[in-house]
């Protein structure tokens, strides 16, 4: 089952009259000519579209949230800064179809009564934003932007923005200063930028894949992407597969397909690369907690885990992990753990904004720590120190970046601390080139 | 509405926030605040000093907030219910902080001007653990001026935007302020735009630390040896009300006066506080007001000791044991006390 990519191989799907032939803008036509905004919502709603920049927050739900003073312009935001280590499957949408994410736009801003929108993308994505203003473009000569869209007596400006630059731009907040031409630092919450947003107006902020289901959505009634999935996962999502398998890239599947299917079985990453044992996976970005192959596949309760939010989450942190935005990293036994998170825990310190001292020195301090244990100058009490810094960071800062640097490093030892102790104990093993430890008795080890 | 605070009950209005409430009540509920500046516009929510625990949201939402809230941003909710000096996870959160901000400080104490009247210090000593669990190198910056009355150390900067805001606040149009990022964000030269203004010495008053500080005052004394006394003249630019502070007979530094929570009360001008350094420039009006607790108000007025008695004495009520190897403390060390002044 396709919703978002169908036709995403078509020859020119990034031109209207191709996309068009494939049913395109269709949901424009009926939710302009034949729907209020609010069965357009209510719509929304019923397909329990969950967001899906990471937080999972149903979409509809969080326009019912919008607050609509007289007189007062209200925004739709489409966050399309995507940088979050391991994400990759917005920016393969709107390259290849960026129609899709377009009449997405006109249906939500309809919806949501906004007559001016933005996309925000990431600044790094010139390329990207060239496909989206020519696709605008085309969207205006067709009379779908622009004012009295096909005599409906709405009008809808889209503009594209190029990113400030910096991974913490996509959070929301810090994206609506950027968007203002400020310095991209998240603002403190509330007021939320369903009060307060954009110019300090009611602003909804939703991520690409989250906008483009809304077409479908419009054109098949919420019950029919409800049916797609499963419990309060519905429809479909977009995987971006990277690491140690035979066929990473961008998937679309059906929530509630398992784990060990979608890593394994040829329809999707077709396993693991030849010669190879599956060591752990990311499952959700950069910033979800890293699982162990045993904890991937099977919940702590032996149950076969899916690529579901509740199933992923189950068990928590303790043994499991998230969705988040559908970045899936995989890793084999080649992998050092400890280098990963080190990896991890450098981005997080050169992205973090600086505004609240948790995270502004936190992240350094993780990074600087794991640099020394990394490079064999580890000492005995560096493993709970990294916890107790996380800890302290986690939970204390305005905006989620601060979680999302401590959650790796606290589940990278969680889930490997022999690791990080065998690199303190043995440097001069563990400072080799393409060292790894490997943990007796695991089904990764040999 | 109706708050609670450490199990004290004020009454206060809409619209006051959980800081403001407790700050009401008296400095014993008070939490810290390094970074939130009453008078200044948008200040706070960035240093975290200040989370409290809410254990009951409102009257008619009586649940618990899920995450330790910034005092000084959060509204007052009738019948909320908070927590700050008497709960565990505020008090562990803000050995955390304390421990962050000293992070990359460079600690140099000995040879900053703002030793003694120091937020950090203060924050550190009520709030923090007295060993360290760094051994990283700390990030070091280059020394900048900013104009020729005020020095920026950006080492001890501890990024809590009060001069961005006053810059601000006093120039028309923005004036970015940081640059870079995480650890490595600056207070930018751009500040420099606004030090072109009459006003921008206010700057050194709301600096919690020794970012910034006044250089026709660098290295003249250290606080605890001058008198601060209040003093007026009439300005053509502010109100004229100040402190002068005294070294002797020699005035050797103006600032602006301040309320019990260390913030400006009026915006002094830089006439006032970089060029009226004469006694005859000035309306004496007798002593400052200086907390009992604060170093500065040691050996004053009358008193001809130079030995700092009562902050002592104070430290040795207080006292925490102290658990640093390096360097045993004669805090420790109870018979080294000099005799109690009565
Ligand atoms: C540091 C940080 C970076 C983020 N980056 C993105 C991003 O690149 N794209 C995105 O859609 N959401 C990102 N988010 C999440 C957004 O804040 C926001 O929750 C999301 O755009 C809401 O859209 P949704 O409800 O459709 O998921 C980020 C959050 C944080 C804390
Ligand atoms: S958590 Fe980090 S990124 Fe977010 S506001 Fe604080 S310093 Fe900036
Ligand atoms: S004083 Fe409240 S966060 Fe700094």
């Amino acid at each position: 089952m396709k919703i978002l990519t169908e036709h995403i191989d078509v020859p020119n799907i990034e031109t209207i009259d191709v996309f068009m032939k494939h049913g395109g803008y269709q949901a424009v036509t009926k939710a302009l000519k034949n729907m209020s905004p609010d069965e357009v919502t209510e719509e929304v709603k019923k397909s329990g579209l969950r967001g899906r920049g990471g937080a999972g927050f149903p979409v509809g739900m969080k326009w019912s949230f919008l607050a609509k003073p007289e007189g007062v312009p209200r925004y739709l935001v489409c966050n399309a800064d995507e940088s979050e280590p391991g994400t990759f499957k917005d920016h393969y949408l709107m390259a290849k179809s960026p129609h899709t994410l377009i009449e997405g736009m006109i249906v939500s801003s309809f919806a949501l009564g906004a007559n001016t929108s933005y996309i925000y993308v990431r600044g790094e994505l010139m390329y990207v934003i060239h496909i989206l203003e020519k696709a605008i473009q085309e969207a205006y000569d067709k009379g779908f932007l622009g004012k009295n869209i096909l005599g409906s007596g709405y009008d809808l400006d889209l503009y594209v923005q190029p990113g400030g630059g910096a991974y913490i731009c996509g959070e929301e907040t810090a994206l609506l200063e950027s968007l203002e031409g400020k310095r991209g630092n998240p603002r403190n919450k509330p007021p939320f930028p369903a009060v307060k947003g954009l110019w300090q107006c009611p602003t909804v902020v939703n991520n690409v894949e989250s906008i483009s289901a809304t077409s479908w959505i419009v054109n098949n009634g919420g019950d029919a992407y409800a049916a797609i999935g499963e419990g309060r996962s519905t429809g479909t999502k977009l995987i971006s597969v990277s690491g140690h398998v035979k066929k990473p890239g961008v998937y679309e599947i059906p929530l509630g397909i398992t784990v060990e299917d979608f890593i394994f079985s040829e329809e999707w990453c077709g396993g693991i690369r030849d010669g190879h044992k599956l060591k752990a996976v990311i499952a959700g970005g950069s910033s979800v907690p890293i699982l162990p192959a045993e904890l991937i596949l099977t919940t702590a309760n032996g149950e076969k885990r899916r690529m579901t939010y509740e199933s992923l989450s189950d068990g928590g942190f303790a043994t499991g992990t998230m969705l988040g935005s559908g970045g899936f990293i995989v890793m084999d036994e080649t992998t050092c753990i400890v280098h990963n998170t080190l990896t991890f825990a450098s981005f997080y310190h050169h992205e973090s904004c600086g505004q609240c001292s948790p995270c502004r020195e936190g992240t350094g301090w993780m990074d600087k720590v794991l640099h020394r244990i990394e490079s064999g100058e580890g000492r005995k009490e560096d493993v709970d120190l990294l916890v107790d810094v996380a800890k302290k960071i986690e939970g204390n800062t305005i905006c989620p970046l601060g979680d999302a640097a401590s959650w790796p490093v606290a589940a990278a030892i969680r889930h490997f601390r022999d690791e990080f102790e065998w690199h303190i104990e043995h440097p001069e093993l563990a400072t080799k080139p393409g060292a790894v430890y490997m943990r007796p008795g695991a089904s990764w080890s040999n | 509405m109706k708050v609670t605070i450490d199990n004290i009950t004020i009454e206060v209005e809409a619209g006051t926030t959980i800081m403001q409430a407790a700050r009401k009540i008296g400095p014993e509920v008070a939490p810290p605040a390094m970074c939130y500046y009453e008078p200044l516009k948008s200040s706070g929510g960035k240093c975290r000093a200040c989370l409290v625990k809410v254990t009951a949201g409102s009257e008619k939402d009586p649940r618990p907030m899920p995450k330790l809230v910034p005092a000084c941003i959060t509204q007052v909710q009738d019948g909320m219910i908070v927590e700050n000096a008497i709960n565990e996870q505020v008090i562990e959160t803000r050995k955390g902080v304390v421990e962050f901000l000293l992070l990359n400080h460079p600690l140099d104490c000995p040879v900053c001007d703002q030793a003694g009247e120091c937020h950090l210090q203060d924050f550190s000593f009520e709030h923090g653990v007295a060993s360290t669990r760094t051994v990283e190198e700390r990030n070091t910056f280059e020394e900048t001026d900013l104009g020729p009355h005020i020095k920026l150390n950006k080492n001890r900067c501890i990024l809590c935007y009060r001069c961005v805001y006053t810059a601000d606040q006093i120039t028309d149009g923005r004036v970015h302020g940081v640059m870079h990022r995480g650890d490595h964000a600056e207070i930018s030269t751009y500040i420099e735009q606004a030090v072109d203004n009459d006003f921008s010495g206010n700057m050194i008053d709301v600096c919690p630390v020794g970012a910034l500080t006044d250089k026709t005052y660098r290295f003249k004394s250290r606080v605890w040896f001058s008198k601060p006394v209040d003093a007026h003249c009439s300005c053509d630019k502010c109100s004229g009300n100040v402190i002068l502070w005294y070294r002797g007979d020699e005035v050797i530094r103006v600032t602006s006066r301040k309320n019990e929570w260390g913030e400006s009360l009026e915006f002094i001008c830089n006439t006032c506080r970089f060029d009226r350094k004469k006694t005859s420039d000035w309306t004496i009006e007798g002593p400052s007001k200086i907390s009992r607790n604060s170093v500065i108000s040691a050996n004053k007025y009358g008193a001809n000791l130079i030995r700092p008695a009562f902050p002592i004495q104070h430290a040795a009520q207080n006292f925490k044991q102290i658990e640093d190897d390096r360097d045993r403390s004669f805090l420790n060390i109870p018979t080294s006390l000099p005799a109690a002044e009565k």
